[in-house]
């Protein structure tokens, strides 16, 4: 078996490598932005098979109130009750976790640092990140942030159990609930590490996006993608710095008797001596970052899929300008909106109005971006690779889940929906989800450039719509849960009278998402099958226009062997008429493009010639 | 044994599908064609048109035969204002829900891969990129203009007769106290809270003498109510679904919300036909174990049956005598008398003296 995988993969190290690298410095401490960026992948990948597997374990409980659980014992020993039950302080450390980790290690780890990582230097022509070093640390604190995150689930007390928001005083008090004790520690102590490892990933983007782009492709060349990572990185150097600072301030609360957040409490017995401190500043703190967060996570999967849309509908993106601007009014607003999530906070009314109005704002971008894939669907010459279903899936649940944000952006009626089911349903689809697949839909089809192989199709085909209908089965019926007044992260809701009906959606609804996470399993064997067995993939597999398809089948250090090549057009020039072929690449200048050329891009060869001209100048003395 | 069969079973089929996979990818890579235009373009591009039917089918049989499982009856004064709300919201986004899915799931079939057609070159239109800016948006501020204006009214200061009721969540269970005949809570202070004065009512304030404590909230209807709220250790979060009420309770941030309950417990056991019925106050604020389970019942009663209720209360201090002793010396005869200890002691059952304070 290994023979013949090492004849398979005999010819792919047909270009030169300068210098002979171990195990280490290949797979490890490597300073090479793809390789980073595939490390971000693997990690991320294993974080949503345990995020996932946590929210099961909760589905159960929620689906099947009576079932006898004791055979999770090997796996969560004490935390099956005597009678066969999850213990209910251990439901609110599944929730919150399994947030936490979606939120933070997946769809941002995941998502941002592995395309960031792997994208930017190939679609922007550079040899590798402005700091390869910065960017091995990027990883490794996330990975560091990992380790932590995840021996806190193997803690006596149990990781942290305050919803992933860890609202104080719940997380700041040892003695509310078990999970507020060491595994809140160390929630705390690996996000310091997680908000280190995305600051230093940041910077290195946006320096790297700056400065190093190849000689012709100006910002308004640049492929949706890179203006996304780019949007992305800025968003995270501005907001996560303010988690951060409501970390340390959790942390001193906790342990050096400071009173941010704490004041008039008195529990187990007693009354505490904090006092003056606002629960409130900690909400409007962590939700400066929270709803930027939202789009930390969105963005990149909605260039991803504007990108992979664009490719497989053989038609430019409708709107390029209009969907940079829709990004960039996305990332300035991001920052004005935070406190809709607290308007029931017991903040000023007022306050509240202001940021409902805000909140309005927003939703006009994301309109504009919908109807703009919509436009660039139509009167396409559409080709449903796996990438492009799962980028179509995307869309489908960015117009589910941005609808409903209409309701809950609107202060009157968050009132009644506000942490019920119908939140859960909303964000699941439109964060969670959307986001979700556009990771999928980044790794299917950029995965011939990652490991020179194929993905399987069929089999991409048939995740795609496992995932796609299950997903809808799962978050779907939750709107109605929600409408209910169903309210979430309770463990069972059999002590209310108005929440008793709805036991059979919520079986329905775990049985979906049992089946979907089954589904998963198909992607991971066709993920490591393909990596080593997969068909070998031709040098540009979709017909694509951006840079990173001028690079051989699996790229070296330094990603192009010869000269980084110039880029004269934008990234969109699919079925220009009177052109030879359906798509032009960026590198194709207009001098070689005349039967196609519009009247404005005619003038515009003769700047590409004095562009030749000074690039040969500069790479001469080099050579 | 069971076990190991069924694991071996699991098996078996683990690896018999891997051969089938096997085999379609090596006839696959046999035939090595490479035709986009092939079964499984068609194949996706109907999937998309079955899903659009079956989806639609599915979510509009469910809403309307289910539509009264998902919908709560409403109670309160502003409940109808914000179910119209809600309900116009719905109209409007089910709308662009409904076209925009036509609009994703028609298009793959409309336009899929055809060698000999060439996509339409159309990277850019101004007018439409302008039109569709400004229809969300003036559509948008219709619906939050309308959000505002509730929100306004809702949130309004609370009217100087409304009834005060002050609610106080803990782990895990909620606390209920009346000001009594005076209409004025007394103070509180944290510090004081022991087991039986779990509000921590500070009775060197004149106020808090009358004031009665109580297991389940009682209002009246067609009355403003105002609900004091505020929480002890960790947040909680008063919610009543009927009277589409929500507001956190904060430990040092007392917060309010006032509003007009329309129906009596008994005027909806009617409508629901349950004669169980129950109005109730769920926690909707993540605070610990027994979060699932703060539950506060709530009972509007007839105003008539209210006054004859409130007045029919005994205050926290004739319950509790032991607290007199709080009680500075100088105000001890006071009281004594508004309390109703007197009364009692006098033999007479007679609650009504307090009235004259």
């Amino acid at each position: 078996m290994s023979t013949l995988s090492q004849n398979i993969n005999s010819d792919v190290h047909e270009e030169h490598e300068h210098h002979e690298e171990n195990w280490v410095t290949k797979y490890l401490f490597t300073t090479d932005h793809k390789m980073i960026g595939k490390q971000f992948l693997i990690t991320g990948l294993v974080w949503a098979l345990i995020g996932g597997a946590l929210s099961l374990i909760f589905r159960l409980q929620l689906g099947f109130p009576d079932m006898n659980l004791d055979w999770l014992r090997p796996i969560l020993g004490e935390w099956i009750t005597d009678s066969g039950k999850i213990d209910p302080n251990f439901y609110l450390a599944l929730v919150t976790m399994h947030g936490t980790i979606m939120v933070f290690f997946v769809l941002t780890a995941g998502l941002s640092g592995t395309f960031s990582n792997f994208l930017i230097p190939l679609q922007i022509g550079a040899r590798d990140m402005a700091s390869g070093f910065m960017n091995a640390l990027s990883y490794w604190l996330f990975f560091i942030s990992s380790v932590i995150m995840l021996s806190s689930l193997f803690i006596e007390t149990g990781p942290a159990a305050g919803g992933w928001v860890v609202y104080p005083p719940l997380s700041a008090l040892p003695q509310a609930v078990p999970g507020s004790q060491l595994g809140m520690t160390l929630w705390l102590i690996a996000m310091v590490f997680f908000i280190a490892s995305t600051l230093i990933g940041g910077i290195n983007y946006i320096a790297t996006i700056i400065n190093m782009r190849t000689k012709g492709l100006s910002f308004n060349k640049l492929p949706l993608t890179i203006w996304a990572f780019f949007l992305t990185a800025i968003i995270g150097l501005l907001s996560f710095p303010v988690l951060f600072a409501a970390a340390l301030l959790l942390v001193f609360d906790r342990s050096f008797g400071t009173s941010f957040y704490l004041s008039e409490i008195y529990i187990g017995g007693e009354a505490l001596p904090n006092v003056g401190g606002s629960a409130v500043l900690y909400q409007h703190l962590f939700w400066f970052l929270g709803h930027p967060e939202v789009y930390i996570v969105l963005l990149p999967a909605l260039g991803i899929t504007s990108e992979i849309i664009a490719t497989n509908a053989r038609k430019p993106i409708f709107g390029y300008k209009a969907m940079i601007g829709s990004m960039l009014g996305i990332t300035v607003l991001s920052f004005v909106v935070w406190a809709h999530h607290m308007f029931v906070s017991g903040m000023n009314p007022f306050l509240g109005s202001i940021f409902m109005f805000l909140t309005l704002i927003i939703a006009v971008p994301s309109a504009i971006k919908v109807f703009n894939y919509l436009t660039t669907l139509w009167k396409g010459n559409l080709q449903f690779t796996t990438a492009m279903l799962f980028s179509i899936g995307l869309v489908s649940f960015f117009i589910s889940g941005g609808l409903t944000g209409i309701f809950l952006g609107n202060a009157a009626l968050d009132i009644q929906l506000h942490d019920t089911y119908f939140v859960v349903a909303h964000f699941h689809l439109v964060m969670g989800s959307a986001s979700f697949f556009g990771m999928m839909a980044g790794i299917y089809h950029w995965f011939p450039k990652m490991y020179g192989r194929m993905m399987d199709e069929k089999l991409g085909y048939l995740h795609f719509w496992l995932t796609f209908v299950g997903v809808y089965l799962v978050f779907f019926p939750m709107h109605y849960i929600g409408i209910a007044g169903f309210p979430r992260r309770y463990y069972s809701f059999t002590n209310f009278d108005a929440f008793s009906s709805f036991t059979d959606l919520n079986t329905f609804i775990s049985i979906a998402a049992i089946l979907t996470m089954s589904a998963q399993f198909i992607f991971v064997f066709n993920f490591f099958y393909s990596m080593y067995r997969g068909r070998k993939a031709p040098l540009n597999p979709w017909k694509s226009t951006t840079l990173e398809w001028t690079t051989p089948r699996v790229p070296g250090h330094g990603n192009w062997p010869g000269k980084v090549p110039v880029v004269y057009r934008w990234p969109y020039d699919y079925s220009k008429p009177g052109a030879e072929d359906d798509f032009i690449p960026q590198t194709v200048p207009y001098s070689e493009t005349k039967s196609s050329n519009l009247p404005h891009e005619n003038e515009l060869i003769e700047l590409e010639e004095e562009i030749n001209r000074e690039d040969e100048k500069v790479t001469e003395p080099q050579n | 044994m069971f076990n190991l069969l069924v694991g071996a079973g699991v098996l078996l089929v683990l690896v018999i599908l891997y051969l089938l996979f096997r085999i379609q990818s090596l006839i696959g890579i046999a035939k090595k064609s490479k035709n986009i235009e092939s079964t499984s373009n068609n194949v996706n591009a109907n999937l998309f048109i079955l899903f659009l039917i079956v989806g639609f089918g599915a979510m509009f049989y469910y809403s309307y035969v289910n539509f009264d499982k998902y919908t709560l009856p409403v109670a309160s004064e502003h409940g109808p204002r914000v179910d119209s709300l809600f309900w116009w919201t719905m109209g409007i986004t089910g709308v662009a829900f409904i076209l925009t899915h036509i609009l994703l799931f028609i298009f793959p079939k409309m336009y899929k891969y055809d060698k000999n057609r060439r996509a339409f070159y159309y990277p850019v239109n101004n007018k439409l990129e302008f039109l569709w800016t400004v229809v969300p948006f003036v559509v948008l501020s219709i619906l939050i203009f309308s959000g505002f204006r509730a929100w306004t009214d809702i949130t309004a200061k609370a009217p100087d007769d409304a009834e005060v009721v002050e609610i106080m969540g803990y782990q895990f269970a909620w606390s209920v106290r009346y000001p009594g005949n005076d209409g004025k809570l007394g103070n509180y202070d944290f510090r004081i809270i022991d087991a039986t004065n779990e509000f921590g009512i500070d009775f060197s304030d004149a106020n808090s003498f009358d004031d009665f404590t109580t297991r389940k909230v009682v209002i009246p209807k067609g009355k403003p109510v105002l609900f004091k709220i505020r929480a002890r250790d960790v947040l909680h979060s008063v919610f009543a679904p009927h009277f589409r009420l929500k507001m956190d309770a904060v430990p040092g941030m007392p917060t309010s919300f006032w509003f007009t309950p329309t129906k009596s417990t008994s005027d909806m056991r009617q409508e629901t036909g349950n004669e169980n019925f129950k109005y109730e106050i769920a926690c909707t604020e993540i605070c610990g174990r027994g979060h699932f389970s703060m539950k506060l019942e709530v009972e509007v009663l007839e105003p008539a049956q209210y006054e004859e209720w409130y007045a029919s209360q005994k205050s926290f201090l004739d319950r509790n005598e032991d607290y007199l002793a709080k009680v500075p010396e100088k105000y001890r005869d006071l009281a004594m008398e508004v309390s109703g200890i007197k009364d009692r002691e006098k033999g007479t059952s007679d609650n009504n003296v307090n009235s004259a304070l």
